[in-house]
């Protein structure tokens, strides 16, 4: 066990754990931050995504003890931004959702996807959304990234 | 899924006015299901309805809401026939109770599409008799008569402008007679119906603070985790669990018994992560030696000879002996190979419970609630009554949840009696997930069809090879003649009229347990229908949707009417269709709603790339367009599940070979359609089905498609090659 200084939307948090313990449940477990969500373990369906340092990242498969300094952003937290508050807000418009479960870490890529990228084309998306919706609301998510692009670019947010 | 025994619903309400002067409407009803059915029993009242002081109005909602999106629909019915404000409603999952059992079904589940079809009057009669009885207590407090009151948005209106919230009037409602008739709305009166309402639960699900199953956390709660053994059945030898001791927060590692008679090993720690690690750790000694191996290329070849031997009958009918008077040039045999595949909602499955001797409690999602109740008593020793089942939000099921022999729950009680008074959280990993059985089964399909000489089939002959879902299940009483009808539906009951036609069916009995997966059988019948009848309309040189319609029984009226939708609404992309691009039909009828559709679909890196689909539905009246539209596009997206390259779940001596997504693969964003409209036929007809109907016409539609662009059939599945 080892205790480490995180940063997790703007907010100082300390915990104490195993340093193979995976951010995930670090957020999870100890910080009681459930919008993260755990879908495989392994990287491949992207429930857990959070932003490390600005950048998409799975946190399944990011030990606690390399986090280092890198600030934390959560689902709980990205709300705050206004590309994040875009992003919820299409999702909301569109009636994105079904089971929701997915919905974080797809929240979460939409949003690093439109901080680089402001104008995606549907290419753009294609590559840059690797996470599984088993609802299938893909359709949907394709539209709210269109419809929160539109809105950010009319400076709406 | 299970529609038996749908009698006659007697319901009776009754009305207490709480503590708090909220109202409180209770729907009793006798306890429906087979030999039960005569006692009659009388339940204790809960509340479908609270309308609070501050103007909420929280209904409880008899079902799981696992994304289908009945949280918001059921509100919906009440709401609209209560003319409540729409903006105060607020939904919450109703614990396990008999007052919540299905009306007609007599469990409280969701499965086969039904929630709406079985639950479309019972709300409506809550709304509309709570309204009258707060249009009463207004009355009553005026001294005017009831006719002259009207209400609207949460508010009763009387003659000389008088008006009165419901929140004012609830206490004194709660004290009117329940009226035994109420008059429900008109489809030309409905405000909410048929309109289109967003989600209530999206903004809660877009910002992190919806709780579900997994997310349940209790002061001084404890996460488990259980090794599984390798092959169904299989017991524990021998444990050493010295290396999982030495890790901080691992508490207790014991043998639990698990599905199939087997046992597995439970290990208990503070945190999920020291769980985990703990049972990686574990040398478990497995008896295997007295378990059948399942073993997907023994199982192909037994399946293949099965296909060329008849069956037990499903279907019979006309002359068997036309088709072998037909010359071989006219006839065309095909055999189909679907493997096993597994669901995987997003959300792993797991379950929360505190055991407290006397009493327990337990969370979790659950499709079952009665079933996952019983179980969970029968485990520790306690009735039904004296266990108290939370119904979690959930993060899919697409019939997971649905589970006969409720496994996990009963995984779950076996650690929570062991850890008595202390609650603890069992969670199944997705590799449990994908290794744990509980798939839709392998299937085979021989056809031999013999072709009239108009291109017509006048004689069609189908085996079916696939475990029954149903037997060793409660409801194996629906087995007719030792022909499952969830084997056979979408063949054996076939819209298309097809003279002689000779249906039969084997269910080898396989170690490897099965079970419904979103749409149950229609998954591949409709894929075999499907995909022959447009190879029979291209061998006759006909438009697919004009031999479809040729061949379709007049009374189909509902596949009918989606049909000429679809080819309507279609007709502007099918038309001009570039280069490269080719469209493929499908339709199909089930849970009493018809869906066609049309795919546009090119071939790009050597994986079917989905243009647009256009999809067209006849489900009877639209609740809400809005899931609807939801459902159809979710849906065909779980379809295409069938055929992403890696699409299987197979075997070899006994072991799964795949155990998460790097091996058994979803569909991602790119393999789903780019876009798909929707459009509902018009109708004020009973609603039906919406979950399901959607699942099963994307995969021959695509396929047919491709069949297009290549000039090849595909008959094995999922599409590993194309």
């Amino acid at each position: 066990m080892a205790t480490y200084r995180l940063t997790v939307n703007g907010q100082r948090r300390e915990v104490t754990a195993d340093p193979t313990t995976p951010l995930l449940w670090v957020l999870r477990e100890d910080l009681k931050m459930t919008g993260t969500k755990y879908g495989c373990g392994i990287g491949f369906c992207g429930a857990c995504t959070v932003h490390l340092g600005g950048v998409a990242t799975r946190s399944c498969g990011e030990p606690i003890s390399l986090v280092g300094d890198r600030p934390i952003t959560t689902i709980e937290g990205i709300g705050a931004d206004p590309v994040g508050r875009a992003v919820q807000d299409a999702w909301v418009d569109r009636d994105v959702v079904q089971c929701g479960y997915c919905q974080s870490g797809q929240i979460m890529t939409a949003v690093a996807l439109l901080k680089h990228m402001p104008k995606p084309t549907d290419k753009d998306i294609e590559e840059s959304m690797g996470n599984i919706c088993r609802c299938g609301t893909y359709v949907r998510i394709r539209e709210a990234i269109k419809e929160a692009s539109r809105q950010l670019g009319k400076g709406g947010a | 899924m299970a529609t038996a025994n749908e009698l006659t619903r007697r319901a009776f309400l009754q009305v207490s006015a709480s503590a708090v002067g909220w109202l409180v409407v209770s729907l009793y009803f006798d306890r429906p299901l087979g030999a039960q059915a005569t006692e009659k029993v009388k339940y204790p009242p809960d509340a479908f309805i609270e309308i609070r002081p501050d103007g909420k109005i929280v209904i409880q909602v008899n079902r799981l809401e696992f994304g289908q999106g009945v949280q918001t629909a059921l509100p919906l019915l009440l709401a609209d026939e209560l003319d409540a404000d729409w903006s105060q409603v607020v939904a919450e999952l109703a614990p396990a109770a008999d007052i919540y059992r299905d009306p007609v079904r007599g469990i409280q589940m969701v499965g086969g599409s039904g929630s709406i079809r079985t639950s479309f009057l019972q709300y409506r009669e809550l709304g509309a008799r709570t309204r009258a009885m707060l249009i009463a207590a207004a009355a009553q407090r005026w001294k005017v008569a009831p006719e002259q009151c009207h209400a609207a948005a949460s508010v009763v209106h009387g003659p000389g402008g008088r008006s009165a919230k419901y929140s004012e009037l609830a206490a004194d409602a709660a004290r009117q007679p329940i009226p035994a008739n109420v008059k429900l709305k008109q489809p030309s009166e409905f405000r909410l119906i048929g309109k289109g309402v967003r989600r209530l639960d999206s903004r809660a699900k877009c910002d992190g603070s919806q709780k579900f199953g997994l997310d349940v956390d209790l002061p001084g709660m404890k996460v488990a985790v259980v090794a599984h053994p390798p092959i169904f059945g299989a017991k524990v030898k021998s444990i050493d669990d010295s290396d999982a001791h030495k890790l901080e927060g691992v508490r207790e590692v014991f043998e639990i018994p698990v599905a199939r008679g087997g046992s597995g090993v439970a290990v208990v720690a503070d945190k999920f992560w020291a769980a985990k690690q703990a049972r990686d750790r574990l040398k478990v000694e497995w008896d295997i030696g007295s378990v059948e191996r399942a073993d997907s290329a023994q199982l192909w070849t037994k399946f293949k000879e099965l296909g060329r031997t008849k069956g037990l009958v499903a279907e019979t009918r006309g002359d068997k002996k036309v088709l072998d008077s037909i010359a071989d040039s006219d006839r065309l045999t095909a055999e189909f190979e679907f493997p096993y595949l597994a669901h995987c909602p997003m959300e792993p499955l797991n379950t929360t419970i505190r055991f407290d001797g006397d009493k327990a409690e337990a969370w979790a999602g659950s499709q079952f609630q009665t079933f996952d109740q019983m179980a969970i008593a029968e485990v520790l020793g306690l009735k039904p009554g004296q266990v108290t089942f939370h119904t979690e939000m959930t993060g899919g099921g697409f019939g997971r949840r649905a589970v006969p022999d409720s496994h996990v729950q009963r995984e779950a009680a076996a650690i929570a009696k062991r850890l008595k008074g202390t609650p603890v959280k069992l969670i199944w990993t997705r590799e449990d997930d994908v290794q744990g059985g509980y798939y839709r089964p392998m299937h085979l399909h021989r056809v031999e069809i013999g072709i009239g000489s108009d291109g017509m089939p006048r004689a069609w002959r189908h085996v079916i090879v696939g475990q029954s879902l149903l037997a060793g299940t409660p409801f194996a009483a629906m087995i007719k003649n030792g022909v499952d009808d969830a084997t056979v539906e979408g063949v054996a009951d076939t819209p298309y009229q097809i003279e002689n036609f000779h249906v039969s069916v084997h269910a080898p009995v396989i170690n490897v347990p099965v079970l419904w997966w979103r749409s149950v059988g229609n998954t591949h019948t409709a894929f075999v229908m499907e995909t022959l009848i447009d190879e029979l309309a291209a061998r006759a040189k006909m438009d697919p949707i004009a031999y479809r319609r040729k061949l379709l029984d007049r009374e189909a009226t509902k596949l009918r009417a989606a049909l000429d939708l679809m080819e309507k609404k279609s007709a502007v992309w099918r038309n001009k269709l570039p280069a490269g691009h080719a469209a493929g039909i499908a339709c199909h009828y089930c849970f009493e709603t018809g869906v066609a559709c049309a795919a546009e679909v090119s071939i790009e890196d050597r994986r079917p790339r989905i243009h647009r689909v256009t999809v067209a539905a006849d489900c009877g009246t639209g609740v809400n367009p809005l899931t609807i539209e939801n459902q159809m596009q979710g849906g065909m997206t779980f379809g295409i599940s069938q055929l992403v390259a890696g699409a299987a779940i197979t075997l070899k001596d006994g072991r799964v070979e795949q155990s998460n997504f790097d091996g058994f693969a979803l569909p991602y964003l790119p393999d789903a359609p780019v876009a798909v409209d929707v459009h509902i036929v018009p109708s004020t007809e009973k609603p039906s089905g919406i979950g399901e109907p959607p699942v099963p016409v994307i995969a021959p539609a695509v396929v047919n498609a491709l069949a297009r662009l290549t000039g090849k059939r595909y008959r094995s599945l999922p599409l590993n090659t194309i």
